[in-house]
């Protein structure tokens, strides 16, 4: 600690003053290396030593591949629908008082606290043919329990929080002088919502899509009861990959398992460059 | 519903050209109000009334079965490893990110984040690679008698892999956002790491704390994905509530389902009252990361 060369060499840590920097980043690293390395890398080293025709067979399996479809598509669509209504809803919370506001703000965080399971049996029973929901809309010929639009239900229900929750934040942010500014410019608000709000709300949003995405894609809970779980039209890929493990068939379940990560890792690569580009376009 | 004089009231939203007109906030607010009821009112509603269904008589005693009790401890007993851990390790891992500057920072912060962007079915998969009968480990284990997947120790990875972020990352930018300047006060006024820690840092981050471990608890009670993997199912023996609730539910036992799964929403129902709470009234010493 006392002679510190002058030159800016490489150096691990910047000095401080407080203790406990080896024991905490030593805690921590175990912790993390035995938790979540030993385990993720097991997973790569299993998938790596499939060899690539076997893993590239087990992939382009038709009920495999059907099954991403299924996940990447209805995640999609879900998250689609959350844009859309997660932002009206944030907007509702920022901008309007209404009585009971506080506790429907609470709300918005259901998902996020409610078990999957309870949220699938509960959404099943409610789109269930002889359900509440489900009665209503079964004599317009629309069935929702047991078919894919089932899956996007229960995956709008858990990704609701992820949109309302990036956005609002920045709508609470948004100064109200540049509205003033553009209203005083003669601008209608549909105009100062299009062009001058919207592109402010643009990163958050496209994130909150994203992480309702990323969550969308992995889920499972809340999903199982409610999809009817037929092969090739509405079963899950994190549903066949426990089907796999049930078989004992673990190569399979590891190359569905490892094409899923890279798929989700690709993509929010893919979202974040998408963001940081209406970020210097918007700024 | 909302009185127009409360919109009166607010000079601000008035306003004629920087607020919505009458009808399209009107549309607006039912567009919202329509899709949160359907989408998070009716479910929770509809859990109690189903729970219920039967009689109050029949919900206790379907909550009194010999396997649910033994699914609640089972639940309660994984809840009560894996939160402390993940409270230790996470504040271990906030101070050494948070306090100082090093290499490779960055990193460690995405890794914590890590279980949040992986599948919860995949976070199960791991450990039933890493342990499994198949593995490289599994026969070593089995000779020696030790049971990781398919019992306790197994559930408890899992729970502890998928709830591990939540109390970190409540905490690092919370302390990052404090600085080091208290507890360099601290250290030059004589106190030791420890002291420092106990007296300075942790009344400072305690409400923070307390709300990472509310979400981390809700969250490792609640776990169905990753803990179904690595549990077996079996009855009265490696059955967590949400697990249960499953069972129950295939068994065509609607009603003993929704009475176990009105615990968990009850549970969850707590947690959000709770930190709302926290939100309210220690706004300022919680970190703002809302969202997981």
């Amino acid at each position: 600690m006392t002679a510190v060369p002058a030159r800016a060499g490489w150096r691990f840590r910047q000095p401080s003053v407080i203790p406990g920097f080896g024991l905490t980043l030593g805690l921590s690293l175990a912790y993390l290396t035995l938790i979540i390395l030993i385990p993720l890398s097991g997973l790569a080293w299993r998938s790596a030593s499939l060899g690539w025709p076997q893993f590239w067979t087990l992939v382009t399996d038709s009920r495999t591949v059907n099954a991403l479809k299924i996940s990447f598509g209805t995640a999609l669509a879900a998250a689609a629908v959350n844009v859309v209504f997660g932002t009206v809803v944030a907007w509702v919370l920022v901008r309007y008082r209404f009585p009971g506001r506080r506790v429907v703000d609470a709300m918005v965080d259901l998902p996020f606290a409610l078990p999957t399971a309870v949220a699938g049996i509960a959404l099943t029973t409610l789109y269930a043919p002889n359900g509440w929901i489900g009665a209503l809309v079964g004599p317009l010929g629309i069935k929702v329990a047991y078919t894919p639009l089932g899956i996007v239900v229960a995956l709008v229900f858990i990704g609701l929080p992820f949109v309302v929750r990036t956005v609002q934040p920045v709508m609470e942010e948004i100064d109200r002088e540049v509205e003033e500014a553009a209203a005083t410019l003669g601008a209608s608000r549909f105009q100062t919502i299009t062009r001058v709000l919207f592109p402010g709300l643009a990163p958050a949003i496209v994130t909150g899509f994203a992480l309702a995405f990323a969550r969308g894609v992995g889920e499972y809970g809340s999903v199982i009861f409610i999809a009817g779980n037929l092969p090739n039209i509405s079963e899950i890929a994190p549903l066949l990959i426990i089907i796999r493990l049930e078989e004992y068939n673990y190569p399979a379940a590891t190359a569905i398992a490892a094409v899923m990560l890279i798929i989700s890792f690709a993509m929010l690569l893919v979202i974040n460059m998408l963001q940081s580009w209406s970020r210097k376009r918007y700024g | 519903m909302a009185d127009p004089v409360v919109f009166a009231a607010q000079p601000a939203a008035s306003g004629a050209g920087i607020s919505e007109q009458r009808p399209a906030r009107w549309t607006l607010m039912a567009v919202a109000f329509i899709f949160l009821g359907v989408f998070l009112f009716l479910p929770l509603v509809l859990v109690f009334m189903e729970a219920f269904k039967k009689g109050v008589g029949f919900y206790f005693s379907a909550l009194g079965e010999r396997d649910t009790l033994s699914a609640i401890r089972l639940t309660l007993l994984v809840a009560v490893i894996s939160v402390p851990l993940n409270l230790v390790f996470g504040v271990a891992m906030a101070w050494a990110i948070a306090k100082y500057e090093f290499k490779g920072k960055a990193f460690l912060t995405t890794l914590v984040d890590l279980p949040f962007s992986v599948s919860p079915v995949i976070s199960g998969l791991v450990y039933v690679l890493l342990f499994g009968a198949q593995s490289a480990l599994g026969p070593w284990l089995k000779s020696h008698g030790i049971e990781i997947l398919f019992a306790v120790p197994g559930i408890v990875l899992a729970t502890i892999f998928v709830t591990f972020p939540f109390v970190a990352r409540e905490l690092i930018p919370l302390m990052e956002e404090q600085g080091t300047k208290d507890e360099e006060a601290a250290i030059s006024l004589g106190a030791n790491g420890w002291q420092t820690f106990w007296y300075v840092t942790l009344p400072n981050v305690k409400w923070g704390l307390l709300y990472g471990v509310l979400l981390c608890n809700a969250r490792a009670m609640g776990e169905f994905g990753a803990v179904s993997v690595v549990s077996g199912h079996i009855r009265g023996q490696t059955n967590t509530m949400p697990l249960h609730v499953e069972i129950l539910y295939n068994d065509y036992n609607a009603t003993g389902a929704f009475a176990v799964a009105s615990l968990l929403a009850g549970l969850a129902l707590v947690t959000l009252a709770l930190k709302s709470l926290l939100e309210m009234r220690y706004g300022a010493e919680i970190a703002a990361t809302r969202g997981h």
